[in-house]
């Protein structure tokens, strides 16, 4: 290594540790600004909570044994809703990228499922799927297979001509052009879709807690917002927050993983 | 599969082809009268005036369109019939991503359901022999320009073609890579002893490498005169040659004159 590179990959390293440092003391920062607001009097603790009261609540919901179910409840609910939800909306579009004459028929009908806000349909679910954590798992799904569907399908129709002339000139079945051409170069928009169906998953989840939950982080902060309680609150968001950046870190490394066994780094 | 013997077996033929394109403003009639035969073993390429339906030719001529009037014949079969038996190159390498030159080398035969460790061994000795051999568990993003195009074309070697249709194979390349790499496909095509049928709207490398250059009329395509090149040497060498200035000329007045 000539000693330019060597610098130059120190530059490189000393920026990225600076854009590390920088996340750090922006968190910290916040949280001081948030805790210092309350304490110096500038806002209500009691209207704006505070970090302080947010671990203690915390603390208090795991002493009582009910954090973990809360927790648990919404990340099942998530995770069931997240995983079905993206496995009919792939499997969905790959039957439409079968059936052409499907697709053109279905097309409107999807535009509108797509714009429909289906927390509209949150009230139906209810009646139909019963008032517990079945129609929360169908709401989440709901919100995401039709992301999924939409995105993915997307995904397999812009695979330019080019590769499926090439297929077809090679003899091949239409079956063998999707299996080895247009899934194949798809992975990256698949992985992209995961990425926002996860997202879609956790609205769909809290929105459905709202609605109709005895459980659950969406469950805690309506209770709260009713009891006047914003610690409660502010601590489940909080938890929250935690939880959907691990699942969305988890989605990403999976993305990274399925990159790199298709070659491309 | 009796390769160099350049007897007077017909490959390819079309008689009396009419082609009409059908969009819903409007039809076009994009061949018409169209006559063409291509002996084994010999190179022809087919220059025109750009859309005049030189690229539909040789979809007819695999039988990814059907004729409205006349009849194609590929060793003497329908084309979809002998499409297993026919190479196509297109405008663009069209090498999978994902997978190594090796594996993309192998799809033809992936999809024939034909790969068996000779098969494989022949195909992968194509590569070796056209200098991609050390480059087999490279991905093609890895490559240069003409490497890719280079790889596209063992791709469609690998499964021994009797027909080789090139469309614009060089049309997305630079110009010095163009050059070189015109030589080396012309040497890989005649030492193979293929039959080839370039489709092109550069006049110069249709006489560096074929042997029988077929002018088109502008559209409805039919031939509208055909040249021989017979000048000795590889496409590099043809260049410089003193009848080379002399066919180009004739060939652009063919074409000018439309």
């Amino acid at each position: 290594m000539s000693r330019e590179h060597f610098m130059y990959l120190k530059r490189m390293r000393r920026g990225e540790r600076l854009t590390v440092a920088a996340r750090v003391i922006l968190l910290v920062l916040l949280i001081s600004l948030w805790e210092a607001a309350g304490r110096l009097g500038l806002a209500d603790p009691f209207i704006v909570s505070s970090p302080l009261r947010v671990v203690k609540t915390t603390v208090s919901l795991y002493s009582s044994h009910d954090l973990f179910p809360h927790i648990l409840t919404t990340f099942y609910e998530t995770v069931v809703g997240f995983v079905s939800g993206t496995a009919i909306g792939v499997a969905a579009a790959v039957l439409l990228w079968f059936c052409p004459f499907l697709r053109r028929v279905l097309d409107p009908y999807l535009v509108v499922l797509n714009a429909l806000p289906k927390i509209a349909l949150g009230p139906i679910l209810i009646v139909w799927v019963g008032a517990g954590p079945g129609a929360i798992i169908v709401m989440a799904l709901l919100v995401s297979t039709v992301v999924t569907v939409m995105s993915v399908l997307a995904g397999f129709v812009e695979q330019g001509n080019e590769r499926q002339q090439l297929m077809q000139t090679l003899g091949a079945t239409r079956m063998q052009t999707f299996i080895k051409a247009v899934l194949p170069a798809s992975v990256p928009t698949i992985m992209s879709a995961l990425k926002i169906s996860v997202g879609m998953s956790w609205v769909g989840v809290i929105v459905g807690e709202y609605l109709v939950s005895k459980r659950g982080l969406g469950y805690l902060i309506v209770y709260g917002g009713q009891v006047f309680k914003l610690d409660l609150v502010m601590a489940s968001i909080v938890i929250l927050c935690v939880l959907a950046a691990i699942m969305y870190y988890a989605v990403a490394a999976f993305e990274k993983r399925i990159d790199r066994r298709f070659g491309r780094e | 599969m009796g390769r160099m013997d350049m007897g007077s077996e017909t490959v390819a033929s079309l008689r009396g082809v009419r082609l009409v394109y059908h969009e819903p403003s409007r039809e076009t009639l994009a061949v018409d009268g169209l006559d063409l035969e291509v002996k084994r073993g010999e190179f022809v390429s087919i220059v025109g005036p750009s859309g005049c339906g030189k690229t539909s030719v040789l979809s007819l001529m695999t039988g990814l369109i059907e004729p409205s009037e006349g009849s194609v014949k590929v060793l003497g079969l329908p084309p979809r019939e002998a499409r297993s038996r026919i190479g196509y190159m297109l405008q663009r390498d069209a090498l999978l991503d994902w997978r190594t030159i090796e594996k993309n080398v192998l799809l033809g035969l992936e999809i024939r359901r034909a790969v068996s460790p000779e098969s494989k061994k022949k195909a992968l000795a194509l590569l070796g022999r056209y200098g991609l051999g050390d480059f087999s568990r490279h991905y093609p993003s890895e490559l240069s320009g003409g490497m890719r195009q280079k790889a596209a074309l063992i791709r469609t070697l690998a499964f021994e073609p009797e027909l080789l249709l090139l469309d614009e194979p060089f049309s997305a390349l630079d110009y010095q890579t163009r050059i070189l790499l015109e030589d080396e496909v012309r040497s890989i095509i005649t030492q193979g002893g293929y039959t080839a049928i370039l489709v092109t709207h550069d006049i110069s490398e249709a006489i560096c490498m074929s042997d029988r250059v077929i002018v088109f009329s502008s559209r409805p395509a039919r031939v509208k005169r055909e040249f021989y090149v017979g000048l000795p040497g590889s496409a590099f060498e043809r260049r410089g040659q003193a009848g080379f200035g002399a066919l180009f000329d004739d060939i652009w007045k063919e074409l000018r004159e439309q």
